[in-house]
């Protein structure tokens, strides 16, 4: 089971406690009419789904309700690292 | 080697010692005119149909552990076909006509037993949407029906109707072709016919990358060297999004992992299979007696392929809120599943930015029940290097021209 601190309450959440939001520094196109067909497709559908150490947002849903950022293995679920939103994961772009 | 009556008296005979394998156990050879990825009931029943309906014969399939050890031994078992848009329908059912004839076709007993799928409606927008359903199954040419909750308790004895049950019960819709099929036979019996017409099956043997030339693949890079090949067939499921990575490409998919869990042996007690929408659990009998339940899918993404505790917890419950009867029993074993979701929870079959490589994923919790037709279809693009008619709405291509398949919110569908 996966357990995650949360850096904003700094209590211990296991996963029936914590909502997943998909990638971490997955950004919606700020301006969408500016972009290409082809990278607004990228936007809302493709995925790197990565088997190994894959970066993501999860939420406190169960206890303050804030986003923060999570660096998980996808194999073993091991957590790697867990920022606030507000700041990068040192792994960032890291697979392994 | 046939498992006839007359074999088996003479192997019972003489100790069961005269059994020959199946399929062989060759080496790779170094060129093929077609290598498919992934030995599981998709991967199988391309090379299966390849050979068959195309004459190619000059194939292998590489698994990186055991045949029919992934997914395909992985799932509760179900097929159903009761698909709404019509295109999700001719895929589906397609798979389901085929799995029909399929213990004869191959010769080899699958014990299909289409016992009935019931899915058990809770509520009055359930009822509707049910009754929706109805008439686009009917208009798709397939059997589903809406029964009441007098025929929901004699179908279902043990249900939990009662006076006050969590989950009200106000009738349930029912595919009486929907049931089970014994799904280590549905890997067995298409190896066994796909070796026969000459494919080789090579197992425990990890695919690590691709050789390009021109942009096309020329060579698959494996665990048992570098195999040469004109085209590739990829159906690993929950793995599509790595064997994509090695050949330079993303897919609108993300893998989660799908958990199930049997109880202990009992005496038939429940004879077809059930859904409760309110508890997202499903339930069947097999037939030496186990209760295999299975739940949803954890929400974040994993390739782990084990369970979890939260899971069995849900499962549990949820099964005994059904049928309270189930309290007493013991569970025996529980394991997991790395499933293939779609953004638009349909499969993705056909091209891909390479090539001559040819997908086969996207099936998330439901790839059991389409295999004959998921490896039908991949064979047809191996073989001609064109869309069937079929996978036309399927393509890789429909999420670049936004042209969605949303049958997760057309029929309800928990992948």
């Amino acid at each position: 089971m996966i357990v995650i601190r949360c850096p904003y309450c700094q209590q211990d959440r296991h996963e029936e406690e914590l909502g997943y939001g998909g990638e971490a520094e997955l950004l919606r196109p700020p301006e969408p009419d500016a972009v290409s067909d082809e990278a607004w497709a990228d936007y809302l559908y493709f995925r790197n789904n990565t088997k190994g150490l894959y970066q993501e947002q999860w939420c406190c849903a169960s206890g303050c309700g804030q986003w923060f950022k999570v660096a998980r293995d996808t194999v073993s679920h091991n957590v790697v690292e867990v920022v606030r939103f507000d700041q990068k994961l040192a792994t960032a772009g890291k697979a392994q | 080697m046939n498992y006839n009556l007359a074999n088996l008296v003479w192997q019972g005979l003489s100790g069961h010692r005269g059994w020959e394998p199946a399929w062989r156990t060759p080496q790779p050879k170094q060129h093929y005119d077609a290598v498919i990825i992934g030995g599981g009931g998709h991967g199988l029943a391309t090379a299966y149909y390849l050979a068959k309906e195309h004459g190619m014969n000059n194939i292998a399939v590489l698994e990186k552990g055991w045949i029919g050890g992934g997914n395909t031994g992985r799932n509760t078992t179900n097929v159903r076909s009761d698909y709404m848009f019509p295109e999700s329908a001719s895929v589906y059912d397609l798979a389901l006509r085929l799995y029909e004839t399929l213990g004869k076709d191959l010769n080899y007993n699958i014990m299909l037993s289409q016992r009935g799928w019931l899915t058990l409606i809770h509520n009055q927008h359930q009822m509707e949407f049910a009754r929706h359903k109805a008439n686009w199954l009917n208009c798709n040419g397939l059997d589903g029906e809406i029964i009441g909750v007098e025929e929901v308790r004699k179908m279902l004895p043990l249900l939990n109707i009662g006076d006050n049950p969590r989950y009200a019960i106000q009738g349930a819709f029912l595919q009486r072709r929907g049931g089970t099929i014994r799904h280590d036979a549905v890997a067995w019996s298409y190896a066994r016919a796909a070796d026969k017409l000459g494919v080789d099956i090579i197992q425990n043997c990890a695919v690590e990358g691709f050789d390009f030339e021109a942009g096309r693949i020329t060579a698959v890079r494996s665990s048992h060297g570098r195999i040469q090949t004109g085209r590739v067939g990829v159906a690993v499921a929950g793995h599509s999004g790595v064997v994509a990575q090695m050949a330079g490409f993303r897919l609108p998919i993300t893998s989660h992992c799908l958990q199930a869990m049997v109880s202990e042996p009992v005496k038939p007690l429940l004879n077809h299979v059930v859904i409760s929408p309110g508890t997202g659990v499903y339930i069947n009998q097999t037939q030496k007696g186990e209760l295999v339940m299975g739940g949803v899918l954890d929400l974040y993404p994993s390739y782990g392929q084990r369970g979890t505790f939260p899971t069995i917890e849900k499962v549990v419950t949820a099964a005994v809120e059904m049928f309270p009867s189930f309290g007493q029993m013991r569970l025996m074993r529980h394991w997991a599943g790395i499933v293939d979701i779609s953004s638009d929870s349909s499969p993705i079959l056909g091209q891909t930015p390479v090539d001559n490589l040819y997908i086969n994923c996207g099936w998330g919790t439901g790839g059991f029940k389409a295999i004959p037709a998921g490896g039908y279809l991949l064979a047809h693009s191996i073989a001609t290097g064109r869309q069937h008619d079929l996978t036309q709405p399927f393509s890789l291509q429909r999420f670049r021209d936004n042209r969605l398949v949303d049958e997760g919110a057309a029929a309800g569908i928990a992948h």
